[in-house]
Parts: C-alpha cells; structure tokens; sequence
C-alpha cells in the first residue's frame, strides 16, 4: 500500500519534472530565437513574433480539436469580404500572379501586395498546361467545375465562391494549421490581386475549368 | 587542360539537364526526378566539387593567418588532425569551447585559436567572400573525407541531447508573414515545389539526401554551398529575417537532421541542380 503510494508519487514527481524541462525548452528556443536572427531589409525580426495561430500550430502534433476550432473561429471572424460585393476578377491577371513565386524576402525590396505573386504553383496543380508544379496543397484543376459553378454571380454558387474567397484571404480560417499563407490577412495580395486569383479557378472561361 | 575539359563537360551537361526532364515531363510526371538523377550521374565523374576540395585540402595544410600555422592541429571532434570520419559525427559537444558545434562553428574556431583569424569577422563576411571562401572549401574537403560513411551524430552528451531538443522545436517554429516552418515543406515524405521533391527531414530521408548531401556544389549558381549557406537559403524562402553564421539556431537544426539521418550514407559534397 505505502510502496504502492510511494511509486504514485514518485510518478507525478516524475510527470512534474517533464514538464518542467519541456517549459524550460520551449523558453530556451525563444531566446535562441532572438539571439540568432538579425534584421535584413524587409526582412525584420520581428516576423519572429507568433500570433495564436502560428503559436498553436508549431509542434510536431497539431492542437487539440478544442483549440483549433477556437483558431478557426477568431480566423474567420477577421475575413474580409470584398468592399463592393465583387468576387470574381480577370482570370489571366490570375494566372500570371499564380505562376509568381516572388516577394517578402530579404532580397525583396518592398513589402507592397502589388510587388507580389500569388505563388499557387508552388504547391498546386492548376491549369494542366503548367507542367512544373508542387504537390504541397491540393490539385486545382477543374476547382469550379468540379463544384458545379456554372455561373460564379448565380446564388446557387454563392457559398463555394464566398468559401474560395475566405480560404484565399484566410486558410486557417477553415484549417487552424493550414500550410497556406493567409493571403489577404498578411497583406501578401490585395483584393484586385485575389478577385484575379479567384476568377482562375471559378470563372468558366478560365483554362481551369476547360 | 583539365578543368576546360571539365568545363565543356558541365555546359554540355546543363544544356542536357533544360531538355531531359521537360522531354521525360511529357510522358510522365514523376519522371522529372529520373531526369534530375540522370543528370547528376552524368556529372559524378566531373563535380566541380573537386576543386573546392582540392582547395580546401591546400587551405588546411598550409600555415597561414595572424600566427602562420596551419589547421592540421585542429580537433573536429576525433581528436587533432583527424580529418577522416569526422564529418558523419557533426555537430557535435566540444569540451574546450564548451559548444556544441558544426562543421563551419568549428572550423571558426580552429581558424581563430590556432591561426589568429578574428571568427566574429569571418562570420560576419558575406557567402563566397575573403576568408568565407576559406570555410567553405575547408568544408567540401573536409565532409569528402567521409564519403561513403554513414551519419553517426553523437547524442550521450546533455548538451548534444539539449541541441537536438531545441532544433527540434526550430523546425516546426512558424512565423512569418507566409506562416513557414521548415516542416511546411519538409515535414512529409513525397512532396515537391514546382519540380523539386522536398525530403522529409523529421526522419531518415534516406542515403545521400538531406542532410547527408550537403556540402554541395550547385550548377545553378555555380557555387559550393556548405550546410550553413543551405539553411541561409531556406529561411529567406521561408521570408524569415536573417540567420547568423553558425548562430545557434543553425547548429541545433544541423543536429535535429543530422541525428534524424543516422545511418544514411554521406555523398557530400553531393551536386545539385
């Protein structure tokens, strides 16, 4: 009985101290953090600096189903829909920002969206013309018409296009740790920029949807 | 003679490397890969590396700096002057620095206690330039001598145990304005950018990938990238500000893939696209 306590004990003790130096780690990285990174050009460290999403979504396991909803939540409540009640842009305009990978690096000279590319290349399959893309993220080919949206102003598409445009703005909006960058959120595109973006993959005229 | 051989050799080879992937696209997605490798078996008789080794062989054996010695006396962690082998084991715990160090970290330091060299300054000079120049063929040399061996990072120390711990959480650390981690890309097996499969750093990738491919010489830039310049690359992609030159952060990285590749055959320096 008394060893049986003893063991208990001995285990919390143990559990205790675990936690303790996992704490402990997590507070030493910080600091090698800081200590390690300089500023260079844009390149600021203060891009260091994680908010809740980044924070939660920064270990080998994802958070919890409570906490990511709880993310998810607070993600999309920040989504901005667009000022005029226009979501669909000029697909061509959308192909070229999805073919460039450039901006916000340190050899980068200005953080303005209007510098910047949409990079969906990068890890997604789009328009099967582009032979040279990445398999991060999901295949986009036939992304409207796969979902049926004949007419992206039709009511009936109402709820894929408003989806497309959160998911655009905003991923971790529906994936608290989504490996998209949210790209309306951090300022990464414009809404001109993502009513292109969005017209490649919902207009019926885009390649996309061929 | 010999290196305008090898010259012709690269430009005939890199013309080969824009048609064959694109020709092997066509019939095959995946194939873009065998092209890569196709290609890079063209070149094994001729990687430039070789003459970064050959420098670096030279910059090691010859006195040179402040005080006009060499680097034979410098211990990379097998004991002073053993060059062979030593590479596969780093980074590693260094009692006299009381540091965990890698291969370039460690080179700095032998570079300032035995030959009066200034580490802080050299580590603060740009890639490719005055004595940045030395520590990167220094390392194509020196990670050559243990071609062939298996990666056998050490982890009986606290310290190495500490270091494996912290790069650990580093790879997963997100932030920035695109939200990367190094896990965004390298934390899954099978994944590409564009045409570039990414290797799966959280585990053994397998021989000759990853960590055990670095240094390596890139004909893209026409460069000799040591690991350090590796890691610089992929935090600007990631759009993090700037890591320090074996700052602490990279060392623990090097650790975490190093001991997640035990076992993997070295190629370094490998050649890359």
């Amino acid at each position: 009985m008394k060893i049986r306590h003893l063991t208990a004990l001995a285990v919390i003790a143990a559990g205790a101290a675990q936690a303790q130096t996992a704490r402990q780690l997590d507070q030493q990285t910080a600091a090698m953090m800081r200590a390690s990174f300089r500023d260079q050009g844009i390149a600021t460290v203060e891009r260091l600096n994680q908010d809740d999403a980044q924070k939660a979504c920064s270990q080998a396991k994802p958070p919890s189903a409570a906490v990511a909803k709880k993310i998810e939540t607070a993600q999309l409540a920040a989504v901005k829909w667009p000022s005029d009640g226009q979501f669909i842009g000029d697909w061509k305009e959308g192909e070229k920002l999805a073919q460039n990978g450039r901006g916000m690096t340190w050899t980068d000279a200005s953080t303005a969206a209007a510098k910047n590319g949409a990079m969906c290349y990068n890890c997604h399959q789009i328009d099967k013309k582009e032979i040279s893309f990445g398999t991060i993220g999901p295949s986009l080919w036939n992304y409207g018409k796969l979902r049926g949206v004949a007419d992206p102003a039709d009511p009936a598409s109402a709820a894929i296009v408003k989806y497309t445009w959160g998911k655009l703005w905003n991923s971790k909006a529906y994936a608290a740790c989504s490996n998209m960058p949210r790209f309306g959120h951090a300022e990464l595109l414009n809404e001109q920029q993502i009513r292109d973006v969005m017209a490649l993959l919902l207009d019926p005229k885009s390649p996309v949807n061929q | 003679m010999r290196s305008t051989r090898m010259m012709a050799a690269i430009a005939a080879a890199t013309a080969a490397f824009t048609a064959v992937p694109l020709l092997a696209q066509t019939q095959q997605p995946k194939s873009a890969a065998d092209g890569i490798a196709e290609y890079r078996k063209m070149l094994e008789d001729g990687n430039p590396a070789e003459l970064f080794e050959a420098k670096g062989e030279d910059l090691w054996k010859t006195p040179r700096g402040p005080k006009n010695v060499s680097l034979e006396a410098c211990d990379l962690g097998l004991g002073p002057g053993v060059v062979k082998g030593a590479w596969v084991q780093l980074p590693r715990w260094f009692p006299d620095t009381r540091k965990v160090q890698d291969l370039e970290s460690r080179l700095l330091s032998c570079m300032q206690t035995l030959q009066g060299f200034d580490a802080a300054e050299i580590a603060a000079t740009p890639f490719d330039k005055g004595e940045q120049a030395s520590v990167t063929a220094l390392a194509a040399w020196i990670s050559s001598m243990s071609r062939g061996m298996k990666m056998a990072l050490p982890q009986k120390h606290p310290e190495e145990k500490r270091a494996y711990e912290l790069g650990k959480r580093a790879f997963f650390y997100r932030g920035g304005p695109m939200d990367f981690a190094c896990a965004s890309c390298h934390g899954e097996d099978g994944k590409r950018i564009r045409l570039q499969d990414l290797p799966n750093l959280t585990k053994n990738p397998g021989d000759g990938v990853g960590f055990a491919a670095w240094p390596a010489y890139r004909v893209s830039s026409g460069e000799l990238w040591s690991m350090q310049r590796r890691l610089n690359d992929c935090f600007r992609q990631q759009r993090f500000p700037y890591p320090g030159f074996a700052s602490d952060v990279t060392v623990a990285l090097g650790v975490y893939m190093g001991v997640n590749a035990k076992g993997a055959e070295s190629i370094a320096p490998a050649i890359k696209r």
